[in-house]
């Protein structure tokens, strides 16, 4: 299939992702050759470049398939890459104030952030091994350098080191996976390979191809087994790029987890079932048990977010529209949690300005900042799933699908992992809230205070503003995927 | 009228809106605590005023939901249903006319965050009422569920010196039951492809799938009840709690248990109901004797109600799965006047707590001689909770009783132990804490009630009599709708074993 790539017209799906690609070059040469200015105006510049692209990404509803068939403009791409894109910028706002402290005040952050985030649009919309892979790989690398940014920091250089050896591994399973896959189907766009392949004569080299596609993938998610470098990382990288590690990437390699498996491996999928449905559980248990012995908040968040993405694959386990509903309402409702809980925890410095990293230096906060308290109390009782709260939303649409299914199984071990989660969630309101205060905070900049008053507004009237439209966005979402 | 069109959501969303208000008052000094409390005092006058009105709008003739609500929001799935029938709408009064009690004790007990205290009462206060009220299978999870942070929050701040262990205990019995039953509520919407509980009240579940719902409800209600053995978390949760959480919890979340077996397990699995009876009279029967006998040798003084507590849901959940009409009726007035008994019970602990600071049994002794007023309440109470006639604590327990021995003779003949025993532990502690000489030094200065305190108790004593002698408002409101839940209970499990003569037929 020819497309016209000559005619700037027929290009006007992929204008959000020129729009990012131009954007980003011209950001880097601003910054190269406008001297002295501030690594704080970049930043600001790239979240209006953010913003825009999102901004074109609504306005744009054009949608098909481009470049010969590589990649894929629909209703599941534009969804996703929102909310990449509301991350990514998010995640941006957060790092504003506090660059400096954690050693990322370059221009070159900014700029990174932007190609990582083009890398992910990619993902979203590739359709097509060779592009998933270069969408992958622009995020990766970028990634890679942003974690150890902070040079001289060698928790950061380690973090930065234990990310490239395990993602490249990872985009090694990958490729291994996608050339067993080219190889028994003859084609590498991932709507053709679904032609390929029936249920009755799949070859088993197609199911190792898919099982390496799929742990390669997994890698990024960071579902269990494949989540060792995630509380690794996620401690040693600068709070700032482990607040944007835990939002957009996640929602780009769920994209692409999705669209593989619901696209191109649509005919097997009681096959891929089974492998979704142990990373999920897995991923569930090992968390909520691993998490509770932890004392780093951002270790905690670690696990925290494996947990999560373990419960948004129940919505996938079930392999139906619902399902992928589900999982799309559920990353929305994750990022809104993950973007809010690392702007606490970027607020939180002691009086001489040290960052706060640990739940015990949380004693009695509620008493000293009940802002910030109430609002982290908020996160935490919708990170555990309790109504009224988005969480409780976010893990009803999965589950609901998973119970549509018949998968009882999961969904039991899925709440009774939540039960067992929420002890280590609480534990942070114990600290907070039961506790006698023991150290003095320092102020919390305005632009904090805002992101964090509108998550939490969002959390807390979840059911009666965003609910309707969210979930009809994902239903339209999923709906282009089936 | 618009207004009373949206009655309930008035009702269930007033308290919100004040806490909302309290947000937005500033100061941490005396006057704005003080003007804190007068707000949250208004809001939930105003709220009892709209319920107490609501009573009177409803029509107790009319056998189905009343001041319905009716949107569809997410999908197909879950919507802003709400309406009340004869089974449900006592317990929203129940609810508004205790929450100003819960307030007034604010001025004794409660010294420290304040604001807080209140906002967090505020929006359990919805949650209660929104469980009640709604007619969404979802939300009803929702707002049952949703009780839990507000419990927690109130137990691990404003409780006692084991408050921490107390709180997480609470918490992590309820939401392990409850997360069971979310999976149930699944479950029935892919089945019957609706959330709406009037659709799914009459929709038949497959016996066989029956059962399975019935376990999953079954887990989140019984230790929300609590019924033995699920009970563990109670006495720690009322002992810890603040006076206003232990008359919350046990006044209306433990009904909330009991709402939910009436209103699902009954009404909706009754094959599955008929089939666990008999389990749930052995663990009522259970309930009533082994709690009471635990209540005996107590010697904290809010322990020995909880346990008591414990002891009076058995009854209920005895008279409810008795399933004929005069269970249904003697469980909702046990309910009831439980609610305002041991509310009341609960509130005149906290009278002498908030003086002497400390809930020992054998620290008081002799209280007749300083506080012949308070002595008077307190025997109202303790007479109500023993269950003498005259008093509204009678009704509930002979009704349920006279239900159950319709069913099972010794049922009902073990749990006339539970009578003897419940005036046993009740007397001997008004005797140990009213009687005897007063000879201890600390108890020498005691004060009687003062104004604010009778203000709270005075309205209670009045009800406790009033339905002793006159339980008629409660069980006209009742009648109709009790009777459908008891027909239709009858109608299934009499044609239950027809219709599987009919299936094996074929």
């Amino acid at each position: 299939m020819q497309s016209d790539v000559t005619s700037f017209a027929s290009l006007a799906p992929a204008y959000p992702e020129l729009l990012m690609a131009v954007g980003a070059v011209v950001v880097l040469l601003l910054a190269l050759f406008w001297k002295n200015v501030r690594p704080g105006v970049i930043a600001v510049i790239a979240i209006v470049l953010l913003l825009a692209t999102l901004a074109v990404l609504v306005l744009q509803p054009a949608s098909g398939v481009l470049f010969n068939g590589i990649v894929i403009v629909d209703g599941f791409a534009r969804y996703m890459k929102a909310l990449v894109l509301g991350a990514a910028a998010a995640t941006v706002l957060i790092s504003l104030s506090n660059s400096k402290e954690h050693g990322i005040d370059k221009f070159e952050y900014s700029v990174l952030v932007l190609l990582a985030t083009l890398g992910m649009m990619i993902m979203v919309s590739a359709n097509d091994l060779m592009s998933l892979y270069i969408g992958l790989e622009l995020q990766s690398l970028a990634l890679y350098v942003v974690a150890a940014m902070k040079r001289e920091d060698h928790r950061a250089a380690e973090a930065g080191i234990k990310y490239f050896v395990l993602g490249a591994l990872s985009s090694g399973m990958l490729l291994y996976g996608a050339s067993l896959v080219y190889g028994f189907t003859g084609t590498t766009q991932l709507d053709q390979i679904v032609a390929a392949i029936t249920l009755e004569t799949r070859s088993i080299g197609l199911i190792f191809g898919m099982v390496f596609l799929l742990a390669g993938i997994a890698f990024k998610i960071s579902a269990v087994p494949f989540h060792m470098w995630t509380p690794d990382v996620y401690e040693g990288a600068p709070t700032p790029v482990t607040a944007f590690f835990a939002a957009a990437p996640k929602v780009a390699a769920m994209a692409l987890f999705i669209r593989m498996t619901t696209v191109s491996f649509g005919p097997i999928t009681k096959d891929w079932q089974q492998i979704v449905i142990f990373l999920s559980i897995a991923s569930m248990v090992l968390a909520s048990f691993a998490a509770i012995g932890q004392n780093n908040l951002k270790r905690l968040l670690a696990y925290s977010s494996i947990g999560h993405v373990g419960f948004a694959l129940v919505g996938l386990s079930a392999g139906t529209a619902v399902g992928v509903e589900g999982v799309a309402v559920y990353m929305a409702i994750y990022v809104a949690m993950t973007v809010g809980i690392f702007a606490c925890v970027l607020a939180l410095r002691t009086e001489d300005g040290r960052p706060v990293e640990t739940i015990t230096a949380l004693a009695g906060l509620a008493q000293r900042k009940p802002f910030v308290a109430a609002i982290i109390a908020i996160l935490m009782f919708s990170l555990i799933g309790l109504p009224p709260l988005a969480g409780f939303f976010a893990k009803w649409q999965v589950f609901l699908a998973a119970v549509e299914q018949n998968l009882f199984v999961l969904a039991v071990i899925g709440v009774l992992a939540s039960a067992v989660s929420a002890f280590y969630y609480l534990r942070i309101i114990k600290v907070m809230y039961f506790d006698e205060p023991v150290a003095k905070f320092a102020t919390v900049p305005g632009e904090l205070t805002a992101v964090m008053a509108g998550v939490g507004f969002l959390i807390v009237t979840y059911f009666f503003t965003v609910a309707r439209p969210l979930t009809d966005a994902a239903h339209a979402a999923a709906g282009s995927l089936f | 009228m618009i207004f009373s069109d949206h009655l309930l959501t008035v009702i269930t969303f007033l308290p919100t809106l004040g806490a909302l208000v309290l947000l937005f008052v500033g100061g941490r000094d005396e006057a704005s605590e003080n003007l804190s409390r007068w707000i949250a005092l208004g809001f939930t006058l105003a709220t009892a005023g709209l319920s107490l009105w609501l009573w009177a709008l409803f029509d107790p003739a009319n056998t189905g939901f009343q001041f319905v609500e009716d949107y569809n929001w997410i999908g197909d799935s879950i919507g802003y249903r709400m309406g009340v029938d004869g089974i449900s709408v006592l317990f929203i009064p129940l609810t508004a006319v205790l929450m100003p009690a819960v307030v007034l004790t604010s001025w004794g007990s409660i010294t420290k965050r304040v604001k807080e205290y209140l906002i967090v009462f505020l929006v359990l206060e919805t949650f209660m009422i929104g469980a009640f009220a709604t007619l969404d299978l979802a939300m009803f999870y929702v707002f049952f569920e949703g009780t839990l942070i507000p419990m927690f929050l109130i137990i691990g701040i404003w409780g006692g010196s084991r408050r921490i262990q107390a709180t997480y205990k609470f918490f992590f019995y309820s939401f392990t039951g409850t997360v069971l039953m979310l999976i149930a509520i699944m479950a029935m919407f892919w089945q019957a492809g609706t959330l709406d509980i009037k659709q799914l009240l009459t929709f038949k579940f497959p016996p066989e799938v029956q059962t399975w719902l019935w376990i999953a409800f079954f887990a989140s209600f019984a230790v929300k009840m609590p019924m033995w053995p699920f009970h563990r978390w109670l006495p720690e949760a009322h002992v810890e709690a603040p006076t206003g959480g232990s008359v919350i919890l046990a006044a209306i979340l433990l009904k909330l248990g009991g709402y939910g077996f009436i209103r699902f397990s009954i009404s909706m699995f009754p094959d599955a109901s008929h089939q666990f009876a008999n389990f749930v009279f052995v663990l009522s029967i259970a309930a009533i004797i082994i709690t009471s006998l635990i209540a005996l040798v107590q010697t904290d003084i809010k322990k020995l109600i909880a346990y008591s507590s414990v002891a009076h849901m058995g009854f209920v959940t005895m008279g409810i799965f008795a399933g004929n009409i005069y269970g249904i009726h003697g469980a909702i007035f046990q309910m009831i006047s439980h609610g305002i008994v041991s509310a009341a019970l609960f509130l005149c602990v906290g009278v002498i707590y908030d003086r002497m600071h400390t809930r020992d049994i054998e620290a008081y002794g002799g209280l007749v001689e300083r506080m012949p007023r308070y002595a008077v309440a307190f025997m109202v109470f303790t007479m109500a909770n023993v269950g003498l006639p005259g008093t509204s604590g009678f009704v509930g327990e002979f009704l349920t009783m006279f239900s159950v021995f319709q069913v099972n003779t010794w049922v009902a003949f073990f749990a006339a132990f539970g009578v003897i025993l419940s005036a046993a532990y009740a007397l001997w502690l008004y005797r140990r804490v009213i009687f005897g000489a007063l000879t201890k030094e600390s108890l020498k200065g005691i004060l009687d009630l003062d104004k604010r305190e009778a203000f709270v108790l005075v309205p209670l004593i009045i009800l406790t009599i009033l339905f002793g002698f006159y339980p008629a408002p409660i069980l006209d409101a009742t009648a109709a709708s009790a009777n459908v839940v008891a027909e239709n209970f009858a109608n299934a499990i009499g044609a239950a074993p027809a219709a599987v003569a009919a299936a094996t037929g074929h």
